[in-house]
C-alpha cells in the first residue's frame, strides 16, 4: 500500500513537469488544428469559429479553378524537388572530400566555415543575394562582365529565378548537411578497409566498395524521407527573393496561402490551400517513412 | 596503415583540397563582401569596385546605423525576445524531456505523452488559425506573442529525452535508492550531466529567435515593436524592378552600402554563437535523427 502510494507521488511529479508544456501545446498546437474547420466555412471573424456560415467543399472548387492554384502547386514541386535531389547530393560529396581530408585541425576549420550560412536567416541572405546578384555592379554581374557578357538581371528573371532558389538553397544549407553523412561515415567498420587493402585495393577502389555500400542506406532512408517534404518550397527564402515580376516563377503555396490570407483577408480560402497542403504533404510524408523503412529495412537488416 | 603515396593519391590530394577550399571560399565570400562593402564609400559601392577590401575607406555607414533610432530599438527588441524565449523554452524542454525520457515501466503514461508531442511535428494549425489563436489570447503587439506560440518545440524536447535516455542507467537507479525525489533527481543530477546536449540546446534556440522574422511580421501591427529581422526584411530585401534599366536615383545608391553595414551588424551575434557548439552538433544531429 505504502509502496503505491509512493509511486503515485512519483507519477504525480511527472505529470506536474509536463503541464506547462502540455498546456501550451494545446493553445497553441492543437487548437489552431482545430481551426482547420474554417476552411469549410465563410468565415467571418466578427462571427468566429462556432457562428460563421458552413459552405461544405465550396472553398475547395474555388481554389481548384483558380489559375493561380494550379501554377503556384506546379512551382511548389519543381522547387522542392529540385531542392531535395541536390540537397542531399552535394552535402554526400562533400562529406566524402572531407572525410578524405587526414588533418584534423583543417577538417575541422574547413567545417566551422561551410556551417556558416546555415545559420544566417533569410532576410540577411536574400539582401546579400540580391546585392551579389544585382544588376548594376553586383559582383556576380562584374564577373560575368570580365568574360564579356552582357549583365543579367537574375532575380528579375523568371528563367533565372527557380534556379537561383534551389542553388543558393543548396549552397546554404550543403555544409550543414554534410554532418549527418559524415557520422555515418564514421560508422564504418574500419576492419573493412583493411580487408579491401590486403585485397589490394587502392583508395579508389576502397571508397567505391567500403565507403559508398557502408553509406548507402543512409542517402537512400534520407532521400526517401526527404520527399515528404515535396510541398515545402521554402516560404522565408522565396518570399525574400520574389518581387512582382518573378511571381510567374516564383509563387508557391506557401506565399499563396500568405497573399490570400493576411494580405487579402480570405481568411476561409487561405486555410482551405493550406489544408489541402498539410493534407498532401501529409501523405508523402507517411508514404515516405513507409518506403525508407521498406526500403532501408530491406538494405541494412 | 593503409597511406600508400602514390601519384594518383597526390594528384587526388591537391584536387580535393582545390575544391574544399572553393567550397570554403564560397561561404566566406558573401560575408567578406558585405563587410567590405559596409566599410566603402557610396561611390565606390555604387561604381561596382568594391570586391573584398574596403574602398575608400570610411565608417559613414556604421555611423548612420548607430544613429538610426529604430534599428537600434528592433535590435533592443531581438534582444529581449532571444532572451526570454531562451529562458521559456529552456525550461519547457527540461521539464517535457525529462519524464518523457523514463521508460514505460518507470512511467506508464509516458507513451500517450509521447504520442501527443509528436503529432504537433506532424500537423500544423496553418497560417490563420494560429494567427487567430496568437490574437484571441491577447499576444498580439506585445513581446510575448514572439515567445509563447514556439515555446514548446517537440523537436527539441526529443532530442533532450533522447539525451538523458543514453545515460546508463545505474544513475537514476541509485539516486532513488538514496531517496531522491524526481525533480532533485533532474535538478541536481541529470541536467549536470546533460551540459553538452543543453549547450546545443541554447545554440538552436538562440539561433531560431534571433533569425525569426515572420512572426514579427504576422503579430506586430506598429513597425516600432518589430525584431531586428523583421524591421530590416522591409529595408534590406527589396528587388527593383527598374533597376535594370539603371535608373539610379542617389538615394537609393547611397542606401547600399547601409544596408551591407545593417546586415553585417545583424549577422554579427549569430556568426559568434555558432562555433561554440559545434563539437557538439554531431551528437545533437545523429541523437536527434533517432526518434522515438
Amino acid at each position: 500500500m505504502n509502496v503505491k502510494k509512493k509511486k503515485k507521488k512519483k507519477y504525480l511529479a511527472f505529470h506536474l513537469m509536463l503541464l506547462l508544456p502540455v498546456l501550451f501545446l494545446v493553445v497553441y498546437s492543437y487548437i489552431p488544428m482545430g481551426g482547420f474547420i474554417i476552411a469549410f466555412q465563410d468565415f467571418k471573424p466578427i462571427k468566429g469559429f462556432l457562428k460563421s456560415e458552413w459552405v461544405g467543399l465550396d472553398n475547395f472548387m474555388t481554389i481548384f479553378k483558380n489559375p493561380f492554384f494550379g501554377r503556384a502547386l506546379i512551382n511548389t514541386v519543381i522547387i522542392a524537388f529540385w531542392k531535395i535531389i541536390f540537397g542531399q547530393l552535394v552535402p554526400l560529396v562533400f562529406s566524402i572530400l572531407l572525410n578524405e581530408v587526414a588533418h584534423a585541425g583543417r577538417k575541422r576549420v574547413a567545417q566551422t566555415i561551410i556551417y556558416m550560412p546555415y545559420f544566417i536567416s533569410w532576410v540577411l541572405m536574400s539582401g546579400i543575394i540580391i546585392e551579389i546578384f544585382s544588376p548594376s555592379g553586383g559582383a556576380v554581374n562584374r564577373l560575368l562582365e570580365l568574360v564579356g557578357i552582357e549583365p543579367i538581371f537574375f532575380l528579375g528573371s523568371n528563367a533565372w529565378f527557380k534556379p537561383i532558389i534551389v542553388a543558393t538553397d543548396v549552397w546554404k544549407r550543403f555544409g550543414w548537411g554534410t554532418i549527418i553523412y559524415m557520422a555515418a561515415l564514421s560508422g564504418i567498420d574500419l576492419n573493412l578497409y583493411e580487408a579491401a587493402m590486403l585485397d589490394g585495393a587502392g583508395r579508389w577502389k576502397q571508397t567505391l566498395h567500403v565507403t559508398l555500400p557502408g553509406i548507402a542506406p543512409t542517402v537512400i532512408m534520407l532521400l526517401t524521407l526527404s520527399f515528404g517534404d515535396i510541398l515545402n518550397a521554402g516560404f522565408d527564402q522565396v518570399y525574400n527573393l520574389m518581387s512582382g515580376v518573378t511571381m510567374e516563377a516564383g509563387d508557391i503555396l506557401d506565399t499563396l496561402v500568405y497573399r490570400l490570407g493576411i494580405e487579402q483577408g480570405q481568411y476561409s480560402i487561405s486555410t482551405a490551400v493550406g489544408l489541402f497542403k498539410s493534407m498532401v504533404g501529409m501523405m508523402f510524408v507517411l508514404l515516405s517513412y513507409k518506403l525508407a523503412h521498406k526500403i532501408t529495412g530491406y538494405r541494412a537488416f | 596503415m593503409y597511406y600508400k603515396s602514390s601519384f594518383l593519391r597526390k594528384v587526388f590530394v591537391v584536387c580535393n583540397s582545390c575544391i574544399l577550399i572553393l567550397a570554403c571560399a564560397s561561404c566566406l565570400f558573401p560575408i567578406l563582401h558585405t563587410l567590405a562593402l559596409s566599410l566603402s564609400s557610396a561611390d565606390a559601392v555604387a561604381a561596382g569596385r568594391v570586391s573584398l577590401l574596403p574602398v575608400e575607406f570610411q565608417l559613414d555607414a556604421y555611423l548612420h546605423v548607430m544613429e538610426d533610432a529604430r534599428f537600434l530599438s528592433a535590435f533592443l527588441v531581438s534582444v529581449k525576445r532571444v532572451l526570454l524565449g531562451l529562458m521559456v523554452e529552456l525550461c519547457m524542454t527540461i521539464l517535457a524531456g525529462y519524464p518523457l525520457s523514463k521508460t514505460k515501466k518507470q512511467f506508464p503514461k509516458r507513451n500517450v505523452y509521447m504520442g501527443f508531442f509528436l503529432v504537433t511535428m506532424c500537423f500544423w494549425g496553418g497560417l490563420i488559425p494560429s494567427y487567430l489563436v496568437v490574437k484571441q489570447t491577447g499576444l498580439v503587439d506585445t513581446i510575448w506573442a514572439l515567445v509563447l506560440p514556439g515555446a514548446v518545440n517537440a523537436g527539441n524536447v526529443i532530442l533532450l529525452q533522447n539525451y538523458f535516455k543514453s545515460l546508463p542507467d545505474e544513475i537514476y537507479d541509485s539516486a532513488q535508492v538514496d531517496g531522491a525525489g524526481e525533480w532533485r533527481i533532474l535538478l541536481q543530477i541529470f541536467l549536470p550531466l546533460a551540459k553538452p546536449i543543453l549547450a546545443v540546446l541554447v545554440v538552436y534556440i538562440v539561433v531560431a529567435h534571433w533569425n525569426s522574422w515572420f512572426d514579427g511580421m504576422l503579430y506586430m501591427n506598429h513597425a516600432e515593436k518589430f525584431p531586428l529581422q523583421t524591421y530590416l526584411q522591409t529595408i534590406v530585401v527589396e528587388i527593383d524592378p527598374k533597376e535594370v534599366f539603371n535608373v539610379k536615383d542617389l538615394q537609393n545608391i547611397s542606401t547600399r552600402n547601409m544596408k551591407a553595414a545593417q546586415i553585417f551588424v545583424a549577422m554579427i551575434p549569430v556568426l559568434c554563437v555558432y562555433p561554440f557548439a559545434q563539437k557538439h552538433f554531431i551528437k545533437g544531429i545523429v541523437l536527434g535523427s533517432v526518434k522515438g
